[in-house]
């Protein structure tokens, strides 16, 4: 018998991996220049989240799907334009700062407060997905303020597979020290879930998936809230770009013997 | 004045200390001093005598959660502990090792007691205040930050302080007793490849990054993915080196093309990957920027064999480049190391 569920997937959006970033200061504090600009993509560990979750959804007659996702609204409708094409959702937008300057705990706050008040979501069906840590801040800790502030205390963190019994009971797979696995039986819903790459592809565009997600993104995206985020007495010392910079030695009239001998040299070396 | 509390917890023997956690040990030490204030040790273990004994020479007050339930890392039961040691402690500055364990529940801990907390932390700094540095957008960006809010749990990535090591002693512990809630989750076991195929490891001095060039067409016309993952594997044999690769690489095997069976996504390095210090590091067939900037920030000494002399990301990233064919190259290398015994 398939089991009904209620997946909520929190996922931020964030400059594409392949732009060059430079760190301004403005009178909200630090952020990125030119930040409004720039290509943004879903977060990467997000986006397994969000298939995984689509693909369990899809596994479950019955279960429904949301993504959450806090944002300027004009660079999530950027956004969902491409991500609405992957997989079948329901959007929760929320109108508000973009980057990972802000702090988590606020964004915990906002995120909690949007997903309680879902019409129709049943928390004791929940399933909370998210990536592990997101391509912004960084520190892995929004997911489980979301769900401590949701009262859901089984939590797992660094998920790679989720494998749902039929009794409702699902085991999970959670990324450990040294290029393990730790294997966890938890009972059911709810629960947390922060995935990090998952086992799924990337799911190909299909236009119509896309064009019926459209139907209801542009509508609450229009609707979305708007959230200020506080700063909880987080302030920057100094925001900066690594100042680093190697001399490279760039060898190019070396054969393959002599090169193996310098870098059995360098292995060998203390 | 500041109180400050280190949390630790046991390795997977159940008794002695993770070395994360040891590190965290100095940590605190180090800026209890600075700071002249006192330092708690609170300790989540099986059983904690040995644990207490290692820590007998930092002076600290310490208390213990302790018990079968905590032999296994999950969120219901290390949630407990954690906030039943930081009520004890009554701490306005919680330091704790960045391990999965640790990650795992801190958070919700500080969310149960009012407090914030801030992850991936590479250094404590500051004269009268306390600053602590981090790093943003994956190793691109590096920020110190600030609190006036109190308690503020700090998570220290591991490798950024030594190990605390003193003489085993007799210690004077305070056992402190937690209410568990009811446990929804059982931790079954781990899951690891075999000793022999395991490629990835924290300990190791080197890191080896592999990139999608490997198995693309060589001179020849034709894909070498085997050859290739016999020279990777003799290299890491011979140097027990751990194994990194490109994203590119890794995702290969989703995509129908010729793949190193031994990669998984839990080697990948960079955006979508780990960020894992090493004394030194040498990518082969990477023409990115994950590998070279993101991937091996925290690398110290770093060559790459590229057959692209002007790939960008190499310049100014690594130490040395060679413009060589990787294939002849690694052939060359394991044939010394081999000979070398």
């Amino acid at each position: 018998m398939a089991n009904i569920l209620h997946i909520v997937v929190c996922a931020g959006i964030v400059p594409d991996p392949l732009q060059t970033l430079e760190p301004v200061t403005g009178p909200l504090g630090p952020g990125l220049k030119n930040e409004m600009v720039l290509p943004a993509v879903l977060d990467p560990w997000a986006a397994s989240a969000l298939y995984e979750a689509a693909q369990l959804a899809a596994k479950n007659p019955g279960s429904k799907l949301w993504l959450v996702s806090l944002g300027p609204k004009a660079k999530l409708q950027q956004v969902m334009m491409t991500v609405a094409q992957k997989v079948a959702f329901e959007l929760v937008p929320v109108d508000g700062p973009i980057g990972g300057f802000p702090d988590a705990h606020a964004t915990a706050a906002v995120l909690a407060e949007t997903i309680a008040a879902i019409p129709g979501l049943d928390q004791a069906k929940l399933l909370l997905f998210g990536g592990w840590e997101s391509a912004t801040r960084g520190a892995g800790v929004t997911l489980q303020l979301v769900g401590e502030r949701l009262g859901i205390t089984d939590q797992f963190q660094g998920v790679d597979q989720i494998d749902l019994r039929e009794d409702g009971s699902f085991e999970v797979l959670e990324r450990v020290e040294g290029g393990k696995h730790q294997l966890s039986v938890c009972t059911g819903a709810p629960a947390v879930l922060g995935w990090a790459t998952g086992n799924l592809a990337e799911p190909r565009n299909n236009p119509q998936v896309g064009m019926a997600n459209m139907r209801t993104i542009m509508p609450a995206l229009a609707k979305a809230k708007v959230a200020k985020l506080e700063a909880n007495g987080l302030s920057y010392v100094s925001v900066s770009l690594p100042k680093q910079q190697r001399e490279t030695r760039v060898v190019k009239d070396l054969s393959p013997e002599q090169i193996a001998a310098e870098l059995v040299e360098w292995i060998g070396a203390e | 004045m500041e109180k400050i509390l280190v949390l630790t917890h046991a390795d997977e023997s159940g008794s002695a200390l993770s070395k994360a956690s040891l590190e965290a040990v100095t940590a605190g030490l180090e800026l209890a001093t600075r700071l002249n204030v006192p330092l708690t040790i609170g300790i989540v273990a099986v059983n904690s005598a040995i644990a207490s004994a290692t820590l007998a020479e930092t002076g600290a007050q310490l208390l213990t959660v302790s018990g079968e339930a905590f032999a296994q890392a999950r969120y219901a039961s290390d949630a407990a502990a954690v906030e039943a040691l930081c009520r004890a402690a009554e701490a306005t500055i919680v330091l704790a090792p960045g391990t999965s364990r640790f990650t795992r529940v801190t958070a919700g801990v500080a969310h149960r007691l009012g407090g914030f907390i801030d992850t991936h932390i590479t250094a404590l700094g500051g004269t009268e205040t306390v600053e602590a540095s981090r790093w943003f957008y994956r190793q691109r960006i590096e920020a110190a930050i600030s609190r006036t809010t109190r308690p503020w749990f700090l998570l220290l990535d591991a490798g950024t302080h030594a190990a605390f090591a003193g003489a085993a002693g007799a210690a004077q512990v305070e056992a402190i007793a937690v209410e568990l809630p009811a446990l929804r989750t059982t931790v079954s076991g781990f899951r690891a490849p075999a000793q022999d195929a395991q490629t990835i490891r924290p300990d190791a001095k080197m890191l080896f990054v592999a990139g999608a060039g490997w198995t693309k067409k060589q001179p020849d016309g034709q894909t070498h993915a085997a050859e290739a993952g016999k020279l990777i594997l003799g290299f890491l044999g011979a140097t027990g080196a751990s194994l990194g690769s490109s994203k590119s690489l890794v995702d290969q095997g989703g995509e129908g093309e010729p793949v190193l069976p031994f990669l998984t996504h839990m080697n990948q390095i960079g955006q979508t990957g780990s960020t894992p210090r090493h004394a030194k590091g040498l990518s082969t067939c990477c023409h990115g920027e994950e590998p070279h900037v993101v991937g091996w920030r925290f690398i110290g000494s770093r060559r790459a064999i590229s057959l692209d002399p002007n790939c960008g990301w190499t310049r100014g990233k690594a130490d040395v480049v060679y413009v060589a064919d990787a294939f002849q190259v690694m052939a060359k290398v394991n044939a010394l190391l081999e000979a070398k015994g």
